[in-house]
């Protein structure tokens, strides 16, 4: 195998992705096939040629003035929010 | 009286001339919709006050002598888009309590378009999968067999369109999840050229890759439903800013002439052979019609699939960072301190195969792995735009199959992803180069639609449509029902 559950602990670790004990073998497995499948792109000859990010060619990434557009929806966002007072956003504590 | 069995066109045109009402309409689909219950499982909601009230204003519209072809005309959305005050859950646990504060551009679009919103459609979590079984609200059965998948991932879309529990619905391709369903399903599937339809309130899986589209009955429909919903939008920074022609008024163009390139690499092994001899079929049928048929080599096409599982869960890993347990979305029970929020929010709100794509996105960014797989997966997506872009130096038009087999049993490819991703090996090369394709239903395999596929150059979604129609003018495939569903 490509990749070992240690591999996977860590490459979650990077993700923030909690992975079950039991699941570790299964996604060191499954992650190996991916990672062996897409070892064929090395067969590819690509000394001269440009990496592309996105398809639309010459395009350049358009600007606009600096302005406010969007208007104080803070209350309205905040109705999807998990834990909120007093309009912040709450999180475990961080500093003791 | 059998409205399912009609386009979204008729439907216009019969509530025009006021045959029937908008409100009639909404309640023989949202009887449909009620009826189907667990056993399609092709809507994740079902907004049936929000359709009655859609429906009215509709009808006032066109009482009052206003309204387009599509005012009245009941639609649903993939729960990819938002939509304000509604929920929009990307088919995961993690937005499986999202209500979205607003509109994504295309619901915007198709609304002032008069379109009625029946619902939203089950799909694979996060758009991720080809036969919508990695949905967290369960598999989507196909209308056609119920034992076997839709496609995915606008598996939902593709199910409810085809069984006529709605006229047309949107969809979103990345990989191919507009056309595979709609292959697998019977049904007319677009994908537009890359920034012809805004992204904005679409969630994102794949930004390089993802574009919305739609999926409906016949070519007629998708033009009309694609009219609405392209367009340059400020609010997404790679919407192309270009006109938009009517593709509708385009349809009859005639097909005399056009030069078709049959794509040799998608006709060897692995194309199922009564496929193949559907697709073959339509060939023929685009022969009669007039069009010049040749054979054309795109050699680094092959490479399609194993670049898209380098470049879309890059992609991936990097859009879905935002769901943090934070500001919105799932958050696990207790958390200890952040990390723990983090990590056991994100591993308890997506499903494996988020995960999964997550991991693979991860480790080709990571140091020392990113030259050797995401620069490289980068320089040979250049190679098959290439490919193409040579190919359209000789033909107007490119032919081939849409899916290699027709629809597969539910659990039949769970087991090994890289045989699932196989599903999506003739579509994906469209998204790398941001091409506008098309797959139009032509033949049943053992019961099964299968379809053939057509990509065009960029912007070039008339030529699409207008040759579809006109060999959708000469066939009946597109107009078949799932017999347990006509």
């Amino acid at each position: 195998m490509t990749l070992t559950r240690h591999d996977v602990e860590n490459i979650a670790r990077l993700a923030r992705l909690q992975i079950r004990e039991d699941q570790l073998e299964p996604f060191a497995g499954s992650l190996s096939r991916i990672i062996d499948f897409v070892e064929q792109l090395g067969s590819a000859a690509t000394d001269q040629v440009e990496p592309m990010a996105h398809p639309l060619q010459g395009m350049v990434q358009r600007l606009r003035e600096d302005q406010v557009e969007a208007s104080d929806q803070r209350d309205l966002f905040q109705q999807n929010a998990p834990e909120v007072a007093a309009g912040l956003y709450l999180v475990p504590r961080v500093i003791e | 009286m059998s409205f399912h069995a009609l386009t979204a066109a008729e439907l216009g045109r019969a509530l025009r001339r006021r045959e029937v009402s908008s409100l009639e309409l909404t309640d023989h689909f949202l009887a449909r919709i009620e009826g189907s219950g667990t056993r399609l499982n092709a809507f994740v909601t079902v907004t049936a006050e929000r359709a009655r009230a859609d429906a009215r204003r509709a009808d006032a519209e066109i009482a009052a002598g206003r309204g387009g072809p599509l005012t009245g005309v009941p639609i649903a959305h993939k729960d990819i888009f938002c939509t304000a005050g509604i929920l929009t859950t990307c088919s995961s646990r993690m937005l499986a309590n999202f209500t979205s504060p607003y509109d994504a551009t295309v619901v915007e679009k198709l609304t002032a378009a008069g379109t009625v919103l029946l619902g939203k459609t089950n799909m694979d979590e996060f758009a991720m999968g080809s036969s919508n079984e990695t949905s967290y609200f369960g598999p989507v059965r196909n209308p056609w067999d119920e034992a076997r998948v839709p496609g995915g991932s606008s598996g939902g879309s593709a199910a409810a369109v085809a069984a006529g529990l709605a006229p047309a619905a949107t969809g979103t391709d990345t990989g191919g999840s507009i056309r595979q369903p709609a292959a697998l399903t019977g049904l007319t599937g677009i994908k537009p050229t890359y920034g012809r339809v805004s992204r904005y309130g679409m969630i994102a899986f794949a930004s390089s890759l993802d574009q919305a589209g739609v999926l409906a009955r016949s070519a007629e429909d998708a033009a009309l439903l694609l009219s609405a919903m392209s367009g340059f939008d400020p609010r997404d920074s790679t919407s192309v800013e270009q006109p938009v022609p009517d593709y509708h008024a385009g349809l009859e163009a005639p097909l005399a002439g056009l030069r078709v390139g049959v794509i040799r690499e998608f006709f060897g092994e692995g194309l199922e052979a009564g496929t193949a001899a559907a697709v073959t079929g339509a060939l023929d049928q685009f022969k009669r019609l007039g069009a010049e048929v040749v054979e054309v080599s795109l050699p680094a096409l092959p490479l399609s699939v194993p670049t898209y599982y380098v470049v879309a869960p890059a992609e991936c890993s990097s859009n879905l960072s935002r769901f943090d347990g934070i500001r919105f979305g799932y958050r696990c029970e207790s958390p200890r301190d952040l990390y723990d929020l983090y990590t056991r929010s994100r591993g308890e709100g997506f499903g494996d195969e988020v995960k999964r794509r997550i991991m693979t996105g991860t480790y080709v960014l990571s140091a020392g792995y990113y030259d050797a797989y995401y620069l490289k997966a980068q320089k040979v997506r250049s190679l098959i735009a290439a490919d193409f872009q040579r190919a359209f130096e000789s033909v107007d038009l490119l032919f081939g199959p849409t899916a290699p087999t027709p629809a597969f049993g539910i659990g039949e490819k769970v087991d090994d992803p890289v045989t699932m991703y196989l599903n999506d090996i003739y579509t994906i090369g469209a998204n790398l180069a941001g091409l506008p394709a098309l797959s139009a239903p032509c033949g049943l395999v053992d019961g099964l639609p299968v379809g053939f596929q057509l990509i065009g150059p960029q912007f070039s979604e008339s030529r699409l449509l207008s040759a579809t129609h006109a060999y959708q003018r000469e066939t009946d495939w597109h107009r078949r029902l799932p017999p347990a569903w006509a």
